[in-house]
């Protein structure tokens, strides 16, 4: 390979890759602009502009732009909230979202870790018993069909009477949200293997767990990493959701809430954009793992 | 467990074909219940198959060659009758690890090295990881793939990943080698050239062979008895002992000797189909 155009074609590459989505991002900049502007219009006519004095357009967009409390904030502002939350304050004051970022990370990733372990458990029990199968999968299927709005509460109360606050209650909802994509997942990938592959271990009279191990598994593993992707990701939500009920006084979900309480909707679009922030570093960490573990698996994964 | 030196000594002693039994078939049936009429896919097949012999189930298509060949590795059962593999039942056998099955396809597992493929039934048997190495790279030299060790299945042409799996079925020594059509989905100039090595493999083993192909030429030139079959229901219309010397090379099928068994076997084939 030419090592003189390698720089340039990777530059060429990224290019091919970034362009296009940075186009969609001025667009969306440019429409926010738009939006903001048009839905801000009627609350700065009547409470930031001179009402006995005529104004003209441009002090009407100037104060669409800069509201103390806006219908729809611009992206300025975000961003300008965003930063001086991580750079005014210290990282466990609760005015500092990078501090509402651990408490919900926490729970999403003890909520992941226990939900792809069920999930992993869930599978290898159904792959191995027709029984399980019948009389689990469809209960796992109508579990997600219950909205986690609904089941949280729920368990918050029955963990907490059994003496469980803080993470546990969270990391529950958010482990509830991901087993399910990580068993249907891994259910697939453990019979995955064909029945050539599975007559070939039998002629070894190879064991179950044998079986499992070294032909189940390794087969599996391409089911199992986009599974974990979107679990990680509906984790978050889970989390996020279980901060509410909570009345919890951190975490990226009771950021927004209390946002909310005080119409302070700049608070609610930053914590919003952290949590999308956040959503998109554990998908991205998990892609790693992907890629680690895919490349010591060998092959063509 | 098996003892694979010795065994190759003795049927270097004798004559394959007064060897020990390794395969003993009598009156089995394999009956698959459908919707409207039973199927029988094998019916009254009696057939012994002595330690030593190259054994080939030749037959058209749903003749139950293969249903044959996977009573004998304990794939499938039988409806009636009596199977045994080295004296025992076929499932105890197996148990026993006494054959290695050679599929229509390689299945390799992508995710494994040549070496790691060829010590997968080593590793299941609990060997050491040293021990199965130095076992896995000398059966790779036997099949002329020294050097590609650490090469993944799919940098290897089919012909190459078949003659892993070949390593792979013979690696713990098997008393039995069983193989399903291992080169049909090869092109005609590799699958010589594998039958000649397997030809080459078996003259310095002497292991027993079952091997099933739908060509008249590869049961004949590999085969010291050749098993005609024909299909519904699935039988065995006749049992040639192959003439043609232990010694052989691909010019031997060039020779009246060869032409003549090949016509014995096209003969069979034929009155099968007429029955």
């Amino acid at each position: 390979m030419d090592t003189m155009s390698k720089p340039a074609g990777f530059v060429r590459k990224i290019g091919h890759k970034a362009l296009p989505v940075l186009v969609i991002l001025l667009f969306i900049l440019v429409l926010w602009y738009v939006a903001a502007v048009a839905m801000n219009a009627p609350g700065a006519i009547e409470r930031v502009l001179p009402t006995d004095t005529p104004w003209t357009w441009q002090q009407l967009l100037a104060a669409t732009m800069d509201m103390q409390r806006p219908v729809l904030p611009t992206p300025h502002q975000v961003a300008r909230d965003f930063w001086s939350s991580l750079v005014d304050w210290p990282i466990d004051s609760p005015r500092n979202l990078l501090f509402h970022v651990a408490v919900t990370a926490e729970s999403t990733l003890w909520g992941f870790l226990l939900g792809t372990l069920l999930g992993l458990v869930l599978a290898v029990l159904i792959v191995h018993s027709r029984t399980l199968d019948r009389a689990l999968l469809p209960w796992i299927v109508a579990s997600q069909t219950v909205p986690v709005l609904a089941i949280a509460p729920i368990v918050l109360v029955i963990l907490g009477s059994l003496g469980f606050s803080g993470v546990a209650p969270k990391a529950v909802i958010a482990m509830y949200l991901c087993f399910f994509p990580v068993t249907v997942a891994m259910v697939q990938g453990l019979r995955s293997p064909q029945k050539i592959e599975t007559e070939m271990m039998h002629t070894y009279a190879a064991s179950k767990w044998q079986a499992l191990w070294l032909l189940r598994l390794p087969a599996s593993l391409p089911f199992l990493f986009p599974a974990l992707r979107v679990g990680i990701a509906a984790g978050l939500v889970g989390a996020m959701v279980a901060e509410l009920p909570t009345g919890a006084v951190a975490g990226l979900g009771a950021r927004l809430l209390t946002g909310s309480y005080y119409g302070n909707t700049v608070q609610i679009w930053s914590a919003l954009v952290m949590s999308a922030l956040l959503g998109l570093a554990l998908t991205l960490a998990v892609a790693g793992v992907e890629k680690l573990v895919l490349s010591r698996r060998g092959g063509q994964a | 467990m098996n003892h694979p030196q010795d065994s190759s000594f003795l049927s270097k002693l004798r004559p394959p074909a007064t060897g020990r039994l390794a395969v003993e078939i009598r009156q089995a049936s394999v009956v698959y219940p459908t919707a409207d009429a039973p199927v029988h896919a094998l019916a009254d097949i009696d057939l012994n198959i002595h330690e030593g012999e190259f054994v080939s189930l030749i037959g058209p298509s749903g003749c139950g060659k293969t249903t044959l060949m996977r009573v004998i590795a304990d794939l499938e059962p039988i409806s009636a009758g009596q199977v045994l593999v080295n004296g025992v039942s076929p499932h105890e056998a197996r148990l026993a690890r006494a054959y290695g099955y050679v599929f229509q396809a390689p299945a390799l597992f992508p995710w494994r090295t040549v070496l790691a493929n060829v010590t997968l039934p080593l590793q299941i048997q609990g060997r050491s990881k040293a021990d199965s190495k130095v076992i896995a790279q000398e059966h790779l030299e036997r099949v002329g793939l020294k050097g590609f060790e650490n090469k993944y299945p799919w940098q290897l042409s089919g012909g190459m990943q078949q003659r892993v799996s070949i390593a792979r079925a013979l690696s713990f020594e098997p008393k039995i080698l069983m193989m399903d059509e291992p080169f049909g989905a090869l092109d005609e100039i590799t699958r010589d050239r594998l039958n000649e090595q397997l030809q080459q493999l078996w003259q310095r083993e002497r292991r027993t062979v079952v091997f099933v192909t739908h060509s008249i030429a590869e049961a004949v030139y590999l085969s010291t008895k050749i098993v005609v079959m024909s299909p519904r229901p699935g039988r065995i219309v006749k049992v040639i002992d192959s003439p043609l010397p232990n010694e052989r090379h691909l010019g031997l099928r060039d020779t009246p000797e060869f032409v003549a068994v090949a016509h014995e076997v096209r003969e069979a084939l034929a009155d099968g189909h007429h029955v």
